[in-house]
């Protein structure tokens, strides 16, 4: 009886070795969805499991705030995942993975993301690649054009003014009784690109510098069209803090005249709107300095912590490859980061005429983006400005301080922020 | 069965007295629960105060650099505390302001509206099992469930404002004006809540003797003397412990409200909690330092209110011994 049990044993043994021999390695990313990327990735990424059985990759899909409110946390505490997908781009460069020694043919990520490779840099590098965009985001507007139909008011052309396009959308909302004429995401990296069309810096040389002269004109434009009715309370409003409010809903149900966001939208206007009514993206308005949005987007980062450095840098090479990174794209519908594609053109699978036209204006919008709106992007500590911009701001609309008080308070937050970050 | 089960609940226990003497056994009883409660309880107030007494943004405690009452001098730095515009951190007072108007109102509102549900739930009545359970039943939501019913009622284009634009009215901005807003923090957090309170107040007015209601009866007491002479002397134990929870509950108040306003509008209906919330860990720079100096400084105010409660609920045990 004993025989038999050590057999029984030892066959079970030599049962589980080769298979713990050739037990693949985890790879887990941390992923966010505006839209249907995350189904694209997993069908890309079971492509490269097959074809690299050696490593298998877990895509845990989470909620956006985790990215923004707990990833930073784990991160810190050293329990970051081995790869995450993240929109504060600089947030905590110090903690990414130099992926330069590992990948296969570092010139083709310089040479392809040669414009983006310094998002997700450190302070201080200027040559490591420390992430993949997996998406380009340009902020822009969205217009129901079915609304400036039904009111006979023509679309204001690509160059009109931010003025321009208020007066009409409060026209068309006046005809049409649609509740919300203009509609901003409740985002201070939303209201960046309108300021520095207004003139707005952000820097003074090399430091921040929220409020000046040209965010000022901006700053006043928005709280004067939350008086006069050109904005609904609804959304910078109806919250407080720094939390983020979108309208893509209220623009869907046909309530928003001009909808300001990014391009982002279109996948899920595609599919909540499709062609129940006509809408679209537009040239951003003109201010005197510029007729800009706000770059953006999401990367994909490896983490110093990471156990499998090598196995993460292969996924994340696979991702870059171009066939792959073209084939990705063209599900999602998201603009590239890759120079090379970008001049190519991607071979978009939409067949609406309202996602078409939408992705030529963002085209558009990209190529007037300003050298500002760059250089705040590439800003590692841009949220404090985003977030002092926000809280305060609303503070000023929900009426609890005046314009000018909340300036003063934008300018003190600023600063607080950057001490407490160790800035100088 | 029952013998062999004994012995083998026995004999681990026989083996620790064997090891640790008899007069110890006590501790070892209570060391599984010191455990836990050193773990979940004691060591985050200690991390707490490391927190409070250091600065930067690192979350890990070894790389804080030490900073002293800094972050207490910054916090507390105000021309007037009562003009929360003249303080450096006029959101944590505004915080502070808005959380004293919300427990002030609240609790006077929670306490009364419970008080009078145990009153109306403990006569005899048809259906009286159910509409217990009725007035129960919002305790058992989650606050996220509880928040997001309530954004349905209250939005502009939700139920109330199509009742009330149904009526010929104007549409409300019941979220979206700073009043309204606030009040509506109120009575959601008092709805989702009295049910527990009503449940406390309930078992105290049943543990109240008939025979004394009986002996008013007989001598033609007015209903209103009566319980103002008997229910509600007899009820002040449960009365007590209501307030002393209700206290402190709606000092802590945060995930309903949080869902259903964000604090918002402007900071209107922000609390203390989600202050320290946001400033450890909404924002990118992540102030853990001013954060836990805050939450110490409720605790400080939450023990304060609570002991003064516990001396009042003692004085009162001692004149009714008397």
């Amino acid at each position: 009886m004993r025989t038999l049990l050590r057999r029984a044993l030892l066959a079970g043994i030599a049962a589980v070795l080769p298979m713990a021999a050739h037990a693949a390695t985890e790879i887990r990313i941390m992923w966010y969805n505006d839209g249907n990327e995350g189904e694209v990735a997993r069908d890309l990424l079971n492509r490269f499991e097959a074809a690299n059985p050696d490593i298998k990759v877990v895509l845990d899909q989470v909620p956006y705030k985790m990215i923004t409110e707990n990833l930073p946390q784990l991160v810190s505490s050293g329990q970051a995942p081995d790869i995450a997908r993240i929109t504060d781009l600089g947030g905590q460069a110090d903690q990414y993975l130099d992926l330069g020694p590992l990948l296969k043919d570092r010139a083709y990520w310089e040479k392809n993301f040669a414009a983006v490779l310094p998002w997700t840099r450190p302070a201080g590098n200027t040559t490591g690649i420390f992430g993949l965009m997996t998406q380009l985001t340009v902020t822009m507007p969205i217009v129901n054009e079915t609304l400036f139909q039904q009111a006979g008011i023509p679309l204001p052309g690509p160059k009109a003014t931010w003025q321009e396009w208020a007066i009409a959308a409060k026209a068309v909302a006046q005809k049409t009784g649609a509740p919300i004429p203009i509609a901003m995401d409740r985002s201070g990296h939303r209201m960046a690109g309108p300021a520095i069309s207004m003139g707005a810096k952000f820097f003074d040389g090399d430091t921040p510098a929220l409020v000046d002269d040209g965010f000022k004109v901006m700053t006043k434009l928005l709280y004067d069209w939350h008086r006069d009715g050109t904005m609904s309370k609804q959304i910078w409003g109806s919250v407080g803090g720094t939390a983020y409010r979108g309208a893509n809903e209220e623009f869907a149900n046909g309530q928003v005249v001009l909808y300001f966001s990014g391009n982002w939208q279109f996948p899920q206007f595609a599919k909540t709107i499709g062609d129940g009514f006509d809408w679209h993206g537009v040239n951003n308005p003109c201010g005197p300095a510029a007729c800009t949005g706000m770059p953006g987007g999401a990367a994909l980062v490896a983490y110093k912590s990471t156990k499998h450095p090598a196995e993460a840098a292969r996924v994340l090479d696979y991702l870059a490859s171009e066939p792959v990174y073209a084939e990705f794209h063209a599900r999602t519908l998201f603009l590239t980061a890759h120079a090379g594609l970008a001049a190519k053109g991607i071979a978009y699978k939409a067949d609406m005429p309202q996602v078409r036209k939408s992705l030529e204006a963002a085209a558009a919008n990209v190529l007037a983006l300003s050298p500002v709106a760059y250089k705040l992007q590439g800003y590692a500590r841009n949220r404090i400005l985003f977030n002092a911009l926000t809280v305060r701001l609303n503070q000023a609309i929900a009426g609890e301080m005046s314009l000018d008080d909340a300036w003063g308070r934008m300018t003190s937050d600023v600063a607080d922020g950057l001490k407490a970050a160790g800035v100088k | 069965m029952i013998t062999t089960l004994a012995r083998l609940i026995d004999a681990p226990f026989d083996a620790l007295q064997r090891r640790f003497g008899a007069a110890r056994m006590p501790y070892v009883f209570v060391a599984p629960n010191l455990l836990v409660f050193g773990i979940f309880v004691a060591a985050p107030m200690i991390l707490n105060v490391w927190y409070a007494i250091t600065g930067g943004t690192q979350f890990m405690p070894a790389d804080r650099p030490y900073v002293g009452a800094s972050n207490f001098a910054e916090l507390l730095d105000c021309t007037n505390h009562f003009i929360p515009a003249t303080c450096k951190q006029d959101r944590f007072w505004r915080a502070v302001a808005n959380t004293s108007w919300f427990v002030a109102f609240q609790v006077i509102g929670l306490v009364a509206i419970s008080l009078l549900t145990a009153l109306i739930l403990n006569r005899r009545m048809p259906w009286r099992g159910f509409f217990r359970a009725v007035f129960f039943y919002p305790v058992l939501l989650s606050p996220v469930v509880v928040a997001l019913i309530w954004k349905w009622i209250l939005q502009p284009d939700g139920v109330l404002n199509a009742i009330v634009v149904g009526s010929g009215g104007a549409r409300v901005p019941f979220l979206l004006d700073p009043g309204w807003a606030f009040s509506w923090t109120i009575v959601v957090s008092i709805w989702a809540h009295m049910g527990f309170y009503t449940l406390i107040l309930l078992a105290g007015l049943q543990a109240i003797p008939a025979d004394l209601y009986e002996a008013a009866e007989m001598d033609g007491t007015p209903h209103v003397r009566v319980f103002w002479r008997i229910t509600l002397p007899l009820l002040m134990p449960n009365m007590l412990v209501v307030l002393v929870l209700a206290l402190i509950r709606a000092v802590q108040s945060f995930d309903e409200i949080f869902v259903l306003t964000g604090g918002g509008p402007g900071t209107a209906t922000q609390y203390i909690v989600q202050y320290i919330y946001e400033t450890a860990f909404a924002n990118q720079t992540h102030i853990l330092g001013l954060a836990a100096t805050a939450s110490m400084l409720v605790g400080g105010v939450l023990l304060v209110l609570t002991l003064l409660q516990l001396a009042a609920s003692a004085r009162a045990r001692g004149e009714a011994g008397r």
